[in-house]
């Protein structure tokens, strides 16, 4: 991919952490954090908005559903409760097929796509996704 | 006794060996086995769950162990052949001879991230990515596309200079240990950084889709050598009683019979061409 469309899904990035007010973890963790040239642009305060606590203190985010370069992308807690282990009680949905994500114990999230990189939530993460699936399909696991 | 090398310094036979076990391994299905393997931890590998392979103290033992298997896969295909390793503070470019057409083959093109050269480009009909998580079945790279730099000989050293092995809370928020920091989810981030370099599968769950893999963590491998070799007072920790991590002397799955314990020297099994 094109270096200025990752920097792109990472600015998105960027906005989402100030919106939950993690720039100062979530950056430390990433590969691509200021220390490698990328700067966090400054947060619009209307993503990541919660919809309460976990056990570990940590937000859960909001759901989400939205249209991110063609692919409909769709977040929310996952059916049954939000005890759903490591991937955060979370689900996410790229046109309908399950991303797998993880919670990081900060409260970050990875996932399958994007697994050596830290995002601040699952609408990062989903969005970066996107990105690097350049229009393909996920499938589960052959 | 099995010799890793410096990818860099492989004469052309030794390149082609390699490269042929790599391909018969993949043909008769057992490449594929260790890909499977290897996503299915790193999926279950969870900050605040049951964790063996990644973010946990035993990153470090595991994937030593999981080398070693898949060094003997190849050795049943040709005794000759030991992993490389891919030093990526010496070999830090696109134009390294390690992405020439006679070895990895290069980066992909930018419609698709294809790689469009070498004995793992598709077209040659020998590399299907049969193990993965979306529709592409074709080798894909995008070489310092996701993070520019590799890490440099000064951020190793840093790492390399740290005292204690791991610390708690033994995942990959443990802020002063060498483990984490070797790993990458805190500092300077030398592992994961990597993998996002590479790009492609290798920034996936199923990352040793990507030859790449095992050079890289021959290499991480050989940073925690000699680690050792600089602090020999300092133990692999924890050593006891720790929940959902593997203590020294627990053993590690999915093997079972293996500990970190019978980890830590790794001259039992492979040495190095240099320290
Ligand atoms: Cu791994
Ligand atoms: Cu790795």
């Amino acid at each position: 991919m094109s270096r200025l469309t990752r920097r792109s899904a990472l600015g998105l990035t960027a906005t989402a952490v100030a919106g939950l007010g993690l720039a100062g973890t979530a950056y430390a963790a990433t590969a691509s954090g200021p220390a490698n040239g990328v700067v966090p642009a400054a947060g619009d305060g209307h993503t990541g908005h919660t919809g309460g606590m976990d056990h570990t203190g940590h937000a859960t985010p909001a759901p989400f559903d939205e249209v991110y370069q063609g692919r409909r992308i769709e977040g929310a807690p996952a059916q049954g409760g939000a005890h759903g282990g490591h991937h955060g009680g979370y689900q996410v949905r790229i046109d309908g097929k399950e991303l797998h994500v993880m919670r990081n114990g900060d409260g970050t999230w990875i996932s399958v796509i994007n697994h050596y990189e830290t995002f601040a939530n699952p609408r990062a993460v989903a969005r970066a996704a996107v990105v690097e699936l350049q229009g393909a399909t996920l499938v589960p696991l052959a | 006794m099995t010799v890793r090398k410096n990818q860099a310094t492989l004469t052309s036979d030794e390149k082609k060996r390699f490269v042929n076990a790599l391909l018969t391994l993949k043909r008769n299905g057992k490449y594929d086995a260790f890909v499977t393997t290897h996503n299915a931890f790193i999926m279950s590998d969870g900050d605040d769950t049951d964790r063996v392979g990644h973010r946990s103290p035993s990153f470090l033992p595991w994937h030593r162990r999981f080398l070693i298997e898949f060094e003997q896969a190849l050795q049943s295909v040709d005794s000759t052949v030991a992993l490389p390793y891919w030093d990526w503070t010496a070999d830090r470019t696109a134009t390294s001879s390690l992405w020439a057409a006679d070895f990895l083959g290069g980066t992909g093109r930018s419609r698709d991230g294809q790689v469009m050269d070498g004995p793992f480009a598709s077209s040659g009909g020998q590399w299907a990515i049969n193990v993965r998580v979306d529709g592409r079945n074709y080798l894909r790279r995008a070489l310092g596309a996701g993070v520019p730099q590799l890490p440099t000989k000064a951020e190793v050293d840093s790492v390399l200079a740290m005292t204690t092995y791991d610390e708690a809370p033994w995942n990959s928020q443990s802020t002063g240990g060498f483990r984490n920091h070797l790993e990458g989810w805190r500092g300077v981030n030398l592992h994961n950084r990597v993998h996002v370099w590479v790009g492609g599968q290798m920034g996936t769950g199923v990352s040793p889709n990507d030859p790449v893999f095992w050079m890289h963590h021959a290499f991480v491998d050989k940073l925690w050598a000699q680690w050792q070799e600089r602090h020999p007072a300092s133990p692999y920790l924890p050593a006891a009683g720790t929940a959902n991590v593997v203590d020294l002397r627990e053993t590690m799955r999915p093997w079972n019979n293996v500990t970190p314990a019978d980890m830590l020297d790794h001259k039992k099994f492979y040495t190095f061409d240099a320290a």
